[in-house]
């Protein structure tokens, strides 16, 4: 378990009982949906206080455009690649030591418990993926839109939602 | 008395222009233009450089905005600072309305003015779709030395009497024409453009 | 016509609801989860909170247009009489769409974006906007030495200015308009010296990918001197008008208190997190640029109060003052951005003599460089806290995913916990006490 810690190369490739990546020095879980919370608990029983971060990402266009399937997309072996996915980022401020935690989430049912119980700090940012992505989180206990006004309708920041430019005319342009 | 009349019925507008009543309304444009006070209407950025123009440095208390008033009813200038959002506009309306007449409003840096860099869902991309501007400062943000030009702009046109002869021809500064809405009606979207 | 528009400004859902209609999971919300208590705790704890009914409850609204919020931040306070049992904070009324903005603009162009986010900080958001797309590149090992020393000679200066406009702000709300005029005093001759640097007094973006964007210019470090002499008498004086004064230390001290626990649940970094007396910031346990070469102290507090945060802050503007020292002794020479074609744009002469360059130039500036796919999570120290920048990219020019983790999001969750069983007329110094930014809270 704290073979991270130790600085011995990793031999297996599964960390808190999930399949783990690298990014750039940083370890990457991937653990599944139902495993979400338990791996919370034991990162949080190992140290990892503090949640810094928790956004989350659509994978729609990934590598340009529809019609490009997501295999493009570099995974793990053993993980099934969902159009969204949610984002955590933890600090253990004993080793002073980073990790990441990425879950995917399906487009048809775009929902995963909270983590509020575990990181109140959560909250807000849950607030803000349900807001801009659309992904509701079981058991948050304030799920309402935090940035855009109460009736907008859509979650921005997903790709099928257009960016809203008005076309910009200069002056003595041919219209 | 029938001064008084006139007066109560018209305002200032209502004096017929002789030798006495232009002393009188040059002394009140002169004084309006070198005592506006202006709201606090700063949201993002450019709220610091207006900040920064109130301050020590660039001061502008010696052009008269000697206080920034936070209630909109005690204030003349409303300097929208910054970038206007989908969820700020009703409320930006709201402190609008709640100013008394006479009223002007400076809008300060590119996002006010046009939405500036952000052309997106999210921001309103001109505060003259909402209230009407009578001066524009660009710049992203416009140094005090350019805010301190667009207030200066401001008192000369208040000084000239442009600005009410322009509102009074063509309907409040850039051509916003809000209709009336009976209470009780179900409300009409705002028509922006010449009428 | 006003009562639409009350309609208009009623955000439903997001606003408070009067403690009758709080659910169990609610009041565990406000009240008990951040210590981590059973729901019937929390229960018990909240009905302890004044056995207070309907009637004698009042929910006041706090901003959006208010002078004291530090931008437009809009909150809700119940209060029975002058006590606040309960608070929520409202955002969204700066929301910009910047992370989609992010998505359409080229990896040189996103700087100017980020920039507009803590807008007081400007530098701070390029640096770790700049850090994280070098990271994926793979070019952070070869950015120059004098890149790095300007970018924390930057950085430092910054985190001063920031401090200073805490300062005066936070006068300013406790009644001392005055602070106001002193604090942008100082500013103001930061901003002349980055004016000098970077071309422009806010929102630079000249941190970019690769290095900086141009190089220090003559007697930049006359100017840099400068400023440090005039900076201990000032500060000395602040100490004799602020701290030491009576009045201020009643109107802080104990007032906004927080404990480490509830600071480590809730995320909240930066001046917050170390007036707990936790010893964290990020230049000296997960050091960036050159801060291991740098000798800087780490200031902490031991109440968890608005006056310890002020008391940090303060002295956090004498350790940068220390930071920049050295810095003048180190800078070296060298390249002001890294020599990489594919990377930099060529300098400005070298167009009319070399058809490579010209073609580099067009590339770098219409299409954008291309990034290799990865995605990388960076952060760095920011004057409010841990400011970090989350890159997901494609390996097109632009960004496929930019989400920018800003430290005032996580610290105004700390609000509500803050303001519990003060004085209404402490809400103000509390506020001002996280020195939130609205632009990087909204994003």
């Amino acid at each position: 378990m704290s073979d991270i810690e130790s600085g011995n190369p990793i031999v297996e490739t599964r960390l808190y009982g999930c399949v783990v990546s690298d990014s750039f020095g940083q370890v990457v879980l991937h653990p599944s949906r139902d495993a979400y919370i338990t791996t919370l608990k034991q990162l949080i029983d190992d140290s990892y206080l503090l949640c810094t971060d928790l956004t989350a990402v659509d994978f729609l266009t990934f590598g340009g455009g529809e019609g490009k399937s997501l295999a493009q997309r570099e995974l793990p072996v053993g993980i099934q690649p969902e159009r969204f996915e949610v984002v955590l980022n933890l600090i253990s401020l004993e080793n002073r030591t980073r990790i990441r935690v990425r879950v995917q989430v399906p487009e048809n049912e775009p929902v995963l418990p909270t983590a509020f119980d575990l990181f109140p700090g959560s909250e807000a940012m849950e607030r803000e993926v349900f807001d801009m992505f659309g992904i509701s989180f079981t058991g948050h206990p304030d799920p309402s839109r935090i940035l855009m006004p109460e009736d907008w309708e859509g979650h921005p920041l997903r790709k099928d939602f257009a960016v809203g430019r008005i076309p910009v005319q200069f002056k003595g342009a041919p219209s | 008395m029938a001064i008084v009349r006139d007066v109560l019925d018209d305002g200032l507008s209502g004096l017929e222009y002789n030798f006495l009543t232009s002393r009188i309304e040059n002394l009140v444009k002169w004084s309006r233009s070198r005592s506006s006070w202006p709201a606090t209407f700063g949201l993002a950025c450019c709220a610091i450089e207006m900040m920064g123009t109130g301050a020590a440095n660039y001061d502008l208390a010696r052009f008269g905005m000697e206080v920034f008033r936070a209630s909109p009813r005690q204030a003349d200038i409303m300097i929208v600072a910054g970038r206007v959002s989908q969820k700020m506009a009703p409320v930006m309306r709201q402190v609008y309305d709640q100013m008394m007449e006479p009223k002007w409003v400076i809008s300060m840096g590119v996002c006010a003015s046009s939405g500036g860099m952000f052309n997106n869902y999210a921001i309103v991309q001109g505060v003259d779709q909402i209230i009407p501007v009578d001066v524009y400062a660009p710049g992203c943000p416009p140094t005090p030395e350019t805010l301190i030009y667009a207030i200066e702009t401001l008192h000369q046109l208040i000084e000239d009497g442009e600005i009410m002869h322009r509102r009074g021809a063509s309907g409040a500064g850039a051509n916003v024409h809000i209709t009336e809405i009976p209470a009780g009606a179900i409300s009409t979207p705002v028509i922006i453009g010449t009428r | 016509m006003s009562s639409d528009l009350i309609a208009a400004t009623a955000e439903g859902a997001q606003e408070m609801r009067s403690r009758s209609n709080l659910s169990a999971k609610e009041v565990l919300r406000e009240v008990g989860s951040v210590l981590r208590m059973t729901e019937s705790e929390a229960a018990a704890l909240s009905s302890i909170d004044g056995e207070a009914n309907e009637d004698q409850t009042m929910i006041i609204n706090m901003g959006p247009q208010h002078p004291s919020t530090h931008g437009v931040l809009r909150i809700m306070l119940e209060l029975q009489g002058e006590k606040v049992l309960r608070c929520k904070p409202i955002i969204g009324y700066l929301h910009t769409g910047m992370e989609k903005t992010g998505e359409q603009l080229t990896y040189m162009q996103g700087g100017t974006n980020v920039t507009r986010m803590d807008y007081v900080s400007p530098l701070n958001n390029e640096l770790v906007f700049s850090l994280a797309v070098e990271k994926l590149l793979g070019i952070d090992g070869d950015i120059p030495e004098r890149a790095v020393w300007m970018r924390m000679l930057l950085s430092e200066l910054n985190r001063m200015s920031s401090h200073l406009l805490f300062l005066a702000t936070n006068g300013m709300d406790l009644g001392s308009s005055s602070m106001m005029i002193y604090g942008w005093r100082e500013r103001e001759q930061v901003l002349r010296f980055f004016q000098k640097v970077t071309g422009l007094r806010m929102n630079h973006n000249f941190i970019r990918p690769g290095g900086v964007a141009a190089d220090l210019p003559a007697g930049w470090r006359d100017d840099v001197l400068a400023i440090l002499e005039d900076l201990p008498a000032r500060l000395t004086e602040y100490d004799v008008l602020m701290t030491n004064q009576p009045i201020f230390r009643e109107r802080l001290q104990g007032v906004g208190v927080i404990t480490a626990q509830e600071a480590v649940a809730l995320g909240a970094s930066g001046p917050i997190m170390r007036s707990t007396g936790l010893a964290w910031d990020l230049r000296r346990d997960m050091p960036y640029l050159k801060y291991e070469e740098v000798d800087f102290d780490v200031i902490v507090g031991s109440y968890g109060d608005a006056f310890d945060r002020y008391a940090i802050r303060l002295n956090e503007i004498r350790e940068s003052m220390k930071i920049v020292y050295q810095i003048l002794e180190k800078m070296p020479k060298g390249n002001y951005r890294i020599q990489d074609k594919k990377v930099t744009p060529p300098p400005r002469a070298r167009i009319n003599e070399s058809m490579e360059a010209l073609i580099h130039h067009f590339k770098i500036f219409t299409e954008g460089f291309k990034v290799p796919a990865g995605e990388v999570y960076v952060a760095i120290e920011s004057p409010r806290g841990e400011i970090g920048c989350y890159i997901v990219s494609d390996g097109s020019p632009k960004p496929y995913r930019i989400h920018v983790r800003a430290p005032s999001f996580a610290n105004i969750q700390t609000l509500p916990h803050m303001m519990r069983n003060g004085l209404v007329a402490d809400a103000v110094a509390v506020i001002s006490s996280i020195d939130p930014v609205l632009g990087e809270v909204d994003r």
